[in-house]
């Protein structure tokens, strides 16, 4: 190894001219980048592009694009009276997701950090559905919340209370949702905390315990700080999966009763995609489309650590 | 001294371990009642929720088997995932690799722009993405679905791949190429061997997004014969209604093989995707 670096200082290939790119590596090139730039190019990069371009035009996707409505589109979308609903629904679903899942997962990454088979067991087990698809996680909870032959009205006949039919309830059908979500990403949570947890050097707990440090303050004080970073990538997961959130609600609720559980992504789906209005969902895309972009740029440093690096 | 210090303490209080217990059920419960509820008949799901069943005729769970649709739309699948990961992982492995090892003009730009798509949810511009797929004569079609996965791909995968190469001893690549080994050659030979780890890692994150996708297989496909699982699972559910059984052993049987996988590869996997994310 030391040879070889050594190699590289010598008067030969200091000689060499210095180029920005010398003629065997073009063939390369030309055989590794076009793929991926081609694809991204055609499939993400210019379907955000129509959509911007769509959004100023009224167009139901056949034929010349010719009838320029200024911004009229995205008039329409922000006084749609299901538009409001959606963008409160997607911040509810932040704010819960903030409020309740994170540290319900918080709590059981610091319980179970430490390894031994029975922590193994419910650390899998918690991990489970979020490896499930969101269809069918969305399909059997329709199924525990089904009024008549669920699990919810059958524990309801036990304890004696006559259940709601959840889903089909203006008030309940969110923290319904709400509920499925903490079930199907609290374990994906607690496992980015847990590799964080386990990275905190075991000396700097134990020389805590040694000086007489409670038990919560080792967890307020000293791994809540240490492992801020998984909490940062945590939270954004929390925020931008909230705004994209679709196949859950499908299955669920379809963004029923009377539209009051749209989020911004089945409201999309409802409004622009299923009746062909390019214009009013290509409003739809370039307004969600930024609410992404504020959020990740807020999080750059996250999410450009390889060009820090 | 050091042994009386090291004595044993509880790691987990039996207050912790009680909440535990609840989220544990919390996770379990609609599990094992969807698990059973493909054995129950329909009155006997609200009278005896949690019990076993009444008998265990596996009547419904044979007929679905023996029906066209379970096992089409679990090769559709299949089909369509691993030809993502396959090509995803081909496609990101030599832009990255490139990125990473060719010195050219231009380089930190294209990784830049890559990285663009990190920034928002590819299926922001699904509608535009559905009038492009038209436009190329790409809708009903898995290819169709195979490719757009790819490029939805590619912006993490190639993060992925690109911080792993950038980390491989420098000197591996100088010493191929001085012996006149040019890059097609150090790619396929030196570099893809030693990335394993990261292939595993960028495969597993794929095949899952793949496995469970549900709006671009939902816009694309119209032939029910082309159909992936979750639209076949949806289309079955619409069909029956509230004939839970029949829904609950569909659903049963669609979430199996991926339950299983995840069972028997759980330590790969849960690495791949929480390790996946968290490395982004």
């Amino acid at each position: 190894m030391a040879t070889i670096a050594a190699g590289a200082d010598t008067p030969i290939a200091a000689a060499r001219p210095r180029r920005y790119m010398d003629r065997k590596s073009l063939l390369p090139l030309l055989i590794f980048l076009p793929p991926s730039l081609i694809l991204f190019t055609l499939f993400v990069v210019l379907p955000m592009i129509d959509a911007a371009t769509f959004s100023f035009f009224d167009w139901n996707g056949y034929g010349p694009i010719t009838d320029f409505v200024g911004f009229e589109n995205y008039a329409d979308v922000l006084t749609h009276r299901n538009f409001g609903t959606a963008i409160r629904n997607s911040l509810i679903v932040v704010a819960v997701s903030l409020a309740i899942q994170l540290p319900l997962a918080m709590w059981c990454a610091i319980a179970l950090a430490e390894r031994s088979i029975s922590i193994n067991v419910l650390r899998v087990l918690f991990f489970l559905p979020y490896m499930l698809a969101e269809v069918a996680a969305g399909l059997i909870w329709k199924f525990v919340y089904d009024g008549n032959y669920g699990l919810l009205p059958a524990v309801g006949d036990a304890i004696g209370v006559d259940m709601p039919f959840v889903l089909g309830d203006k008030f309940w059908v969110i923290p319904a949702i709400m509920l499925v979500i903490t079930w199907k990403y609290f374990g994906f949570h607690m496992m980015i905390y847990i590799a964080g947890l386990q990275s905190i050097p075991s000396e700097v707990i134990e020389a805590a315990r040694l000086d007489g440090v409670r038990k919560w303050q080792i967890v307020r004080h000293i791994k809540i700080p240490m492992i801020r970073s998984a909490i940062v990538i945590s939270v954004f997961f929390a925020i931008t999966g909230a705004l994209q959130l679709f196949d859950l609600i499908i299955p669920l609720s379809n963004g029923g009763p009377s539209h009051s559980s749209h989020t911004v992504v089945t409201f999309l789906y409802q409004f622009g995609i299923l009746r062909m209005k390019l214009g009013f969902g290509g409003a739809v895309s370039v307004l969600l489309f930024i609410a992404c972009v504020v959020v990740a740029l807020a999080y750059r440093r996250i999410l450009f650590r390889v060009e820090q690096n | 001294m050091a042994a009386t210090s090291r004595k044993r303490r509880p790691v987990i209080s039996p207050v912790q371990w009680a909440t535990l217990i609840l989220v544990a059920l919390f996770v379990i419960v609609p599990f094992y009642t969807t698990a059973l509820g493909g054995f129950k008949e329909i009155g006997e799901l609200r009278v005896n929720p949690f019990g076993l069943p009444a008998s265990w005729d596996p009547v419904r769970f044979v007929e679905i088997l023996g029906g066209p649709r379970y096992f089409s739309s679990l090769g559709n699948s299949f089909l369509i995932a691993g030809g993502t990961v396959l090509l995803s992982t081909l496609v990101a492995s030599m832009t990255a690799f490139a990125l990473a090892h060719i010195k050219f003009f231009g380089s930190k730009f294209i990784l830049g722009y890559l990285m663009l798509g990190l920034l928002f949810p590819s299926a922001t511009g699904i509608l535009p993405l559905f009038i492009k797929m038209r436009d190329l004569g790409m809708l009903d079609s898995h290819w169709g679905i195979i490719i757009v996965q790819v490029a939805f791909s590619v912006s993490f995968s190639v993060l992925l791949f690109h911080n792993f190469f950038k980390d491989l001893p420098k000197e591996l690549i100088d010493a191929a190429r001085m012996d006149n080994c040019g890059y097609l050659k150090i790619y396929w030979y030196v570099t893809l061997p030693l990335c394993l780890p990261i292939i595993a890692t960028v495969g597993i994150f794929n095949f899952v997004g793949s496995w469970n996708s549900f709006l671009l297989p939902l816009i694309v496909l119209n032939s029910e014969a082309k159909y992936t699982w979750p639209l076949g699972i949806m289309q079955f559910q619409g069909q029956y209604g509230s004939d839970w059984p029949r829904i609950l052993a569909f659903l049963t049987l669609s979430i199996m093989p991926a339950i299983a996988f995840f069972l028997l590869a759980q330590r790969y996997i849960i690495s791949g995707l929480t390790g996946g994310a968290v490395k982004g």
